[in-house]
């Protein structure tokens, strides 16, 4: 998936492997052109890749025409309003939209160039390449142990010294193991908001995975758990493919690499943190960044 | 004046009361909105000042007369029947009674007893006269002073939300003493049980025959209290029905929580719910004449002797009985973990059954386990059905194709028919009663304190 590298200034030109999206239709030529402008940056090495991506809740359309890619090891942010599709988005990516009953969806996302809706997919093992951390810290009522080790255990792994050393290894990178080392066997609900979302992240990690997306997880934290949060992402930020939904503009602009701002359920405005949050393409991501709206 | 003559017009004083009450405080202004509480309130304050003491005191006499009336009859009586020991006068009063109230008269109506039975009617017209006298009495007073204390600066709806207040106060307070009283009746009566038979006799004896001797010079006359039998039968029929029911329950509770379709969940519960409803007489006869014959015949298909009124047959349909306890309320707990567990899991790549097994269930556990302490409780208590197929025979037996019999039916056999209050047999029922109350409390509250604990971990 990956485009053309040309430095070259952005122009029309420089996208052209979109046949249809949100351009086609009666937009005015200026019009598309500006869309494709504001939602197409250069990206290397997609790993995740949505094309016209439109879903429904029954009656209800969640998402609009969504065409963008997600760089492989790099930290992608989706902003925007509350409503406006952000989760379901994310969610689309490892199907775990499929646990509700009406929803349709039409284009398609791709994971490493093959599509996730297709009929041989096998979404456990889709979701297993693709881990999830929640907006609400969700640990088991488990020991802290057992919940890392959860996803080893059900792919099989039940050696004692094989988990030890992944339970371990997932802890440190997640930044725990100094604060739960000494209590592996507690249960992981008696540990705080911030030690207990850093324990899902190690729990999506001891798996491996290729992606992690990140649900609003720090929505439910004080400003020093949220920063640990941060800084742990920006430590895995090049061994995982990383895409965080984020309502806190700041925390995008901190830590992503690039920015996607989506509005009722359309991709307004993707392109590099930097140039979305300080030259923004489009006036109603302006609006939506100087907080003018949402 | 007859009581319910007197109900009436108490009742026709406080409508009145509510009229006058109303009608005085519209009359102090001149329109409705300038008084502080909706004119009704007024009427309603009135009424309360009519028939609240009023109805007091009424109850209070109602309590207190017959005693009264009794000790002023006593001490009319003359001397030489006031020695007389403490049963022949009681059979001597017993007697002027039914004389006054034209009832027969064991032996001859002297003209001693004639005169006490004149006193006695004396006394008892004083005491209805007086009686709605001072009611009646004290209901006008009450609708006066109410009516009179109406002005402005009354507050009355605040009065007559404060006297609600009390009156539904004194309901629950009502309910909960009477549920104390019934505790205490069982201690107490269990404790003369236990002054007739030593408690480690009732509690660890093998040999349960509580027929004792009509007369007392009978031989063999002597019943033998040994309870251990009926809890081994109410433990097996409990095993038994619990067998039924916590899998069949269980399995039903996961399909309707974590598979089922709305659709189809919207008319399953309610049907499941209805087995609870069903009259356990109804399952009694099910079991007696339908389960236990099949269970009979079955058995001696395969060679096995099984009694016509077999442990099994009580326990299974039992078991039918609370499948919705456990089922509907592991349902609820099952349904109540959080769905962001299952998104956990199933974000992980696990299946909806390696989710199920992993997380839901241990986590849904607590509440489960209490679930299915509340059928246990159930299904000790359960009547009907032990006594139409469990039968009656004590025997103490771990062979569910035998009859055995629960603590709960020989309750029931012990106290059908006649008998005397005060022997052993009918003593015992109050101790079986109050081993069965424990139990049950036991279990009640271990499952609440489950369940509450189960709750909090996910508040
Ligand atoms: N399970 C659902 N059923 C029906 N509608 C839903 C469901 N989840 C989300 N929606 C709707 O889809 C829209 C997008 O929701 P969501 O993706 O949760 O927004 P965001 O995460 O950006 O706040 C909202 O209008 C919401 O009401
Ligand atoms: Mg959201």
């Amino acid at each position: 998936m990956s485009q053309s590298t040309e430095a070259a200034a952005l122009s029309s030109l420089s996208v052209p492997f979109r046949p249809g999206g949100v351009a086609d239709g009666s937009a005015s030529l200026a019009m598309s052109e500006d869309i494709a402008r504001a939602t197409q940056p250069q990206i290397e090495n997609s790993v995740l890749e949505a094309r016209d991506f439109c879903l429904w809740y029954g009656e209800k359309q969640a998402l609009k025409n969504i065409s963008m890619e997600v760089p492989e090891k790099q930290i992608t942010a989706f902003i925007g309003p509350s409503g406006c599709g952000k989760s379901t988005l994310l969610r689309s990516i490892n199907r775990l939209n499929d646990l509700v009953p009406s929803v349709r969806v039409d284009g398609d996302i791709l994971f490493e160039g093959e599509s996730v809706f297709g009929a041989e997919v096998d979404t456990n093992l889709l979701r297993k390449r693709v881990g999830m951390v929640f907006q609400k810290s969700n640990p088991f009522p488990k020991s802290i142990y057992e919940n890392v080790a959860y996803g080893c255990r059900i792919q099989g792994i039940s050696h004692r010294t094989e988990l030890d050393e992944i339970v371990e290894r997932s802890l440190r990178s997640s930044a725990l193991w100094d604060e739960v080392k000494d209590r592996l066997d507690d249960v992981a609900t008696g540990l705080s908001g911030g030690q207990q979302q850093r324990l899902c992240i190690a729990r999506a990690i001891a798996v491996e995975p290729e992606v992690i997306l990140f649900d609003e997880p720090c929505s439910a934290l004080d400003p020093i758990a949220t920063a640990k949060i941060e800084e742990l992402m920006k430590e895995l930020r090049h061994q995982y493919t990383q895409v965080i939904v984020t309502h806190n503009m700041q925390q995008a602009s901190r830590i992503s690499d690039f920015t996607a701002f989506l509005y009722l359920g359309e991709l307004i405005e993707y392109g590099p943190t930097k140039s979305v949050f300080i030259n923004p393409i489009r006036q109603q991501t302006e609006d939506y960044i100087t907080g003018r709206f949402g | 004046m007859h009581l319910s003559l007197l109900l009436l017009i108490l009742g026709l004083l406080a409508t009145v009361g509510f009229v006058l009450g109303r009608h005085r405080a519209l009359g102090l202004v001149d329109k409705a909105a300038q008084l502080r509480s909706l004119p009704g309130y007024y009427g309603a304050y009135v009424l309360l000042w009519c028939a609240l003491p009023s109805l007091l005191v009424l109850c209070l006499w109602l309590a207190l007369d017959s005693g009264f009336v009794d000790r002023l009859l006593m001490s009319d009586l003359p001397a030489a029947v006031q020695q007389l020991p403490e049963e022949e006068l009681a059979l001597y009063i017993r007697d002027v009674k039914n004389l006054a109230t034209g009832n027969v008269v064991s032996g001859q109506a002297g003209r001693e007893l004639q005169l006490g039975a004149d006193r006695y009617q004396g006394l008892l017209r004083t005491n209805l006269v007086s009686r709605s006298l001072v009611v009646l009495g004290l209901a006008v007073l009450g609708l006066f002073l109410g009516w009179r204390s109406i002005d402005l600066r009354l507050k009355a709806m605040n009065r007559v939300e404060a006297a609600a207040k009390w009156i539904l106060m004194a309901g629950s307070t009502l309910a909960v003493f009477t549920t104390l009283g019934i505790i205490l009746s069982l201690i107490f009566e269990a404790g003369r049980f236990f002054r007739l038979v030593p408690m480690g006799e009732f509690l660890f004896g093998l040999r349960w025959s509580p027929q004792l001797a009509l007369r007392a010079d009978q031989v063999g006359s002597s019943g033998s209290f040994g309870a251990v039998p009926l809890f081994a039968g109410t433990l097996l029929i409990t095993v038994i029905a619990m067998l039924v029911a916590v899998p069949v329950g269980l399995l039903s509770a996961i399909y309707l929580a974590e598979y089922a379709g709305p659709r189809f969940r919207t008319f399953a519960k309610p049907l499941l719910e209805i087995l609870a409803g069903v009259p356990t007489v109804v399952y009694g006869f099910f079991a007696a004449l339908t389960v236990a014959p099949t269970l009979r015949r079955f058995g001696e298909g395969l060679g096995l002797e099984v009694a016509s009124e077999s442990a099994l047959a009580a326990g299974a349909v039992m078991g039918i009985m609370i499948i919705p306890y456990v089922s509907s309320l592991s349902d609820d707990v099952i349904s109540a973990v959080p769905r962001g567990l299952r998104e956990a899991s199933l974000g992980m790549g696990a299946t909806q059954a390696e989710t199920i097994r992993r997380v839901v269930f241990p986590a849904a556990l607590p509440g489960i386990v209490g679930g299915i302490l509340l059928a246990v409780s159930r299904a000790i208590g359960e009547t009907m059905i032990v006594v139409m197929a469990a039968g009656l025979a004590a025997n103490l037996t771990a062979n569910p194709l035998e009859a055995v019999t629960t603590v709960t039916v020989q309750i029931v056999t012990l106290l059908v028919g006649d008998q005397e209050f005060d022997s052993a047999k009918t003593l015992a029922a109050f101790a079986l009663g109050l081993m069965l109350f424990l139990v049950t409390l036991v279990l009640n509250v271990v499952a609440l304190v489950v369940v509450r604990k189960y709750r909090e971990q996910y508040e």
